[in-house]
């Protein structure tokens, strides 16, 4: 019970504060002081006591999108184990209500984004669900390399591996799916490489140009949901590349965290020090995941 | 063709000369007298109408540039009536100073490609182009724009931006993520900085020469000051020049660095962004110890500069230069060193020599494209006929090679800095002015940052402005962005646009 409740605490409080992480890390790279470690959750705050502007050309998909999405994502995470703890929501198969919950998300995100009619809009939508061709298999190969290393279906079972850790021969196919994995992470919450969160230039922007039409409490629904994708991927992949746990409750909890926060620097240090992927060139780096996952499966069956 | 062969006057930039030596043309001449000097390697600087007594005679003056022996050609027509045949399809680099002619005179060049006004504003003489009537609007960006038609869909890009730049209004002809055309409509910020000048110089004059587009303040101011200097036959002191050189070359250097960290920036890499951003600071800092404004304002006036510089403000200066030299060369270096920067940079928005040619195309964006053209090197005046700066030229037209000629630039403008601060001539900084010269023309050119600022004036009897036509680099290079774009990634738009990085408001006056 204790655990439930600190797997949706943490699901519902930690997301903002990895944003204020990778903002710290790259500030430090620019050589700035950078905004203060909790100013996504200020963001968030000022956004829902704004007001909004609606155009007159959305219907109620435009205002349900970002809702909806939030839904899709939470119940995501409630599915998703943390560190060694069983996650809230578990069942066999729970793998692609995962993974669906997932694309659901996308499906309204970018029909709310065609629902403004914007041609900017329309683009980002495009753009979007391009990629995600690329992003959705490598994470359904993934996912079933670890089905096949534990021989389960229900996500808790795959991710937490065998009480005696997993079999040396394991260890090929997990390290490619957790570079597979790494790639779907950045391109699913849209950083750098994939994307530039930070991009005032419409032209270039893939996820921020579909919401540039939301805002107030709507447009703070959409950042939140972006940062709980990049903390429920990074559950997912904390499993394969940290398998660690103590056996101690409080421990584990607080190694996890710290894990967490981690890898949220790992993705400030990435985006600090490379730019930006030319547009027509992010599939090869999806493609490069997938078959990373792909090359995973194949050595684990052959 | 009876192709009438008279000669054209022959003038140095920054020297006034007798409006009488002004050849005036058969129209027929005047067109192959431009034809002929364009073949044989010379440019057009400007191309501009000046209004007669008679409402329904206009003159049309052009200066034509010959780069490799530092000399200007002037020559000028009568037009008679409201048409006179376009010379662009022989001649491309006109085409925009034709479409000016159009909007402004209401004289329509028969034959133009695609005859739409520049800057929507009303004509200076009633007639109208395009017939519209005086009770119509006539607002920026509403007009036809080129269509593919079929599957090629329209994306449209401003006025208003999501980030703080100017107002302009981009229309692209796409499929998917590829360009096929782009149409650049402007006018959103024109003010008639033309038709304010005239009969000046005002007070105010100057003040209009440092506005025209405020990251080429010193640039501009200059050109201006040159024209009143060369009318008024002041002799300014080797110090005041030395000031000027050093304060145009400083504007360079800020906006060069700022530049640098913007592409960086574009391409989503922080850490030269960050660093650029700061430098650019630092220099403009430089700029305010000079004069007090951090964009030059105050520090070029007519007969010489604003302020003068005591050794103390000279060592701080080469102080701060080391700094900032030392910042950048890192912040810099960090681009070039970088495989994913060097990736969006090289092969994006290409922009041939030929075609920078045929468009006359100025500045970095025509050196980037192996063009070697530098008014500091072609048309020399006031410290540049004395201190010479190398050109730096190279031949890829991309975006790195824009990237990559500002930073060649920004090291032979701090060489150029250090070396005319240490040796700063003795005098005073500023001398009187007197009256101008009745019946004079003037052409002042100087190398902006972003190029060739062309400034003529023509003063009438009583020795006031009759006409003060300005050309600032923007004018010429738009042209150049929208075919670098062709066949270009939408996405990289952004990125193209910030490697010409041009003025909307100097295109706009």
């Amino acid at each position: 019970m204790m655990h439930i409740l600190m797997h949706g605490l943490l699901l519902l409080i930690m997301p903002p504060l990895l944003l204020g992480v990778i903002n710290k890390v790259k500030a430090w790279f620019g050589g700035r002081v950078g905004p203060p470690l909790l100013q996504p959750y200020s963001d968030l705050v000022k956004l829902m006591r704004k007001g909004m502007v609606l155009s007159e050309t959305t219907t109620w998909v435009f205002r349900f999108g970002p809702v909806i999405t939030l839904a899709a994502v939470i119940l995501a995470g409630l599915v998703a184990p943390m560190g060694r703890f069983a996650a809230p929501v578990t069942f066999t198969g729970d793998l692609i209500f995962f993974a669906y919950l997932l694309g659901l998300a996308r499906f309204f995100t970018t029909t709310a984004a065609l629902d403004t009619g914007s041609p900017f809009e329309g683009m980002g939508a495009a753009r979007e669900v391009a990629f995600a061709c690329l992003t959705e298999p490598a994470l359904f190969i993934a996912l079933l390399v670890l089905a096949k290393i534990s021989g389960s279906l229900t996500l808790a079972d795959m991710l937490h591996g065998p009480m005696s850790g997993f079999p040396a021969q394991a260890a090929a196919p997990l390290i490619l799916v957790a570079i597979g994995l790494f790639a779907v992470l950045l391109a699913e919450t849209c950083r750098i490489p994939v994307d530039d969160p930070n991009t005032h230039l419409e032209l270039t922007m893939i996820h921020e140009v579909m919401v540039l039409d939301h805002s107030g409490p709507l447009f703070g629904v959409i950042l939140y949901t972006a940062a709980l994708k990049l903390f429920i991927l990074g559950t997912l992949l904390l499993h394969v590349i940290a398998p660690f746990q103590t056996g101690l409750a409080w421990l584990d909890w607080s190694l996890f965290l710290v894990q967490m926060l981690l890898l949220a620097a790992v993705v400030g240090v990435v985006e600090s020090v490379m730019a930006r992927l030319q547009m027509r060139h992010v599939p090869y780096l999806l493609v490069a995941a997938l078959l990373s996952c792909g090359f995973g499966f194949l050595l684990l069956i052959g | 063709m009876n192709r009438d062969r008279e000669k054209m006057v022959t003038f140095t930039n920054g020297w006034s000369i007798d409006l009488d030596r002004v050849p005036t043309f058969t129209l027929d001449a005047f067109e192959w007298a431009i034809l002929d000097a364009v073949d044989q390697g010379k440019r057009v600087v400007a191309l501009f109408g000046v209004p007669t007594g008679q409402p329904e005679v206009t003159t049309l003056y052009v200066i034509l540039a010959q780069d490799q022996e530092n000399y200007l050609n002037a020559a000028r027509t009568q037009i008679e009536g409201d048409r006179f045949p376009s010379l662009t399809p022989r001649c491309p680099q006109v085409h925009l100073f034709e479409r000016e002619i159009a909007e402004q005179f209401g004289l329509v060049p028969g034959g133009h490609p695609w005859l739409k006004p520049v800057r929507s504003h009303r004509s200076w003489t009633g007639r109208d182009a395009w017939d519209r009537s005086p009770d119509q609007p006539i607002l920026p960006g509403v007009s036809d724009f080129y269509r593919l038609g079929g599957d090629v869909h329209e994306v449209a890009v401003g006025p208003v931006h999501a980030g703080i730049i100017e107002p302009g209004h981009f229309r692209f002809q796409c499929h998917g993520e590829q360009v096929f055309h782009l149409e650049i409509a402007l006018g959103y910020q024109h003010r008639g900085v033309e038709q304010a000048m005239r009969g000046g110089p005002h007070p105010r004059s100057i003040h209009y020469a440092e506005t025209l587009a405020g990251d080429s303040t010193v640039a501009h101011a200059t050109s201006y000051c040159q024209v009143i200097e060369s009318l008024s036959h002041c002799q300014k002191t080797a110090r005041a020049q030395t000031l000027r050189g050093v304060s145009l070359e400083l504007e360079r250097l800020a906006n060069h660095v700022g530049d640098l960290g913007a592409l960086a920036n574009d391409v989503g890499f922080l850490p030269t962004a960050s660093f650029c951003g700061r430098i650019r600071g630092d220099i403009l800092n430089m700029t305010a110890l000079l004069c007090g404004s951090r964009f030059g304002r105050g520090m070029i006036r007519p007969g010489g500069v604003g302020f003068d510089v005591d050794q103390a403000r000279v060592t701080a200066l080469l102080r701060q230069l080391d700094a900032a030299e030392k910042d950048a060369a890192v912040a810099v270096d960090l681009l070039w060193e970088t495989p994913s920067v060097m990736s969006r940079f090289e092969g994006i928005g290409p922009l041939p020599r030929q075609v920078a040619l045929d468009l006359g195309i100025v500045g970095p964006a025509a050196r980037a494209s192996g063009l070697s053209r530098d008014v500091r090197q072609d048309q020399p005046c006031g410290v540049f006929r004395f201190a010479h700066i190398p050109v730096s030229v190279y031949d890829t037209g991309d975006v790195f090679a824009r990237a990559y000629i500002r930073w060649l630039e920004i090291l032979q403008s701090m060489r150029f800095i250090r070396e005319n601060l240490r040796a700063i001539p003795a005098g005073a900084c500023q001398v009187p002015v007197g009256p101008l010269t009745p019946n004079g023309l003037v052409v002042a050119l100087n190398e902006g940052w972003r190029g060739e600022v062309c400034h003529v004036a023509i003063t009438d009897e009583t020795g006031r402005f009759a006409r003060y036509k300005i050309v600032d680099p923007s004018f010429h290079n738009w042209s150049a962005l929208a075919y670098a774009l062709r066949d270009q990634q939408i996405s990289d738009f952004p990125l193209c646009n910030k490697s010409f990085n041009l003025s909307y408001c100097g295109h706009d006056l």
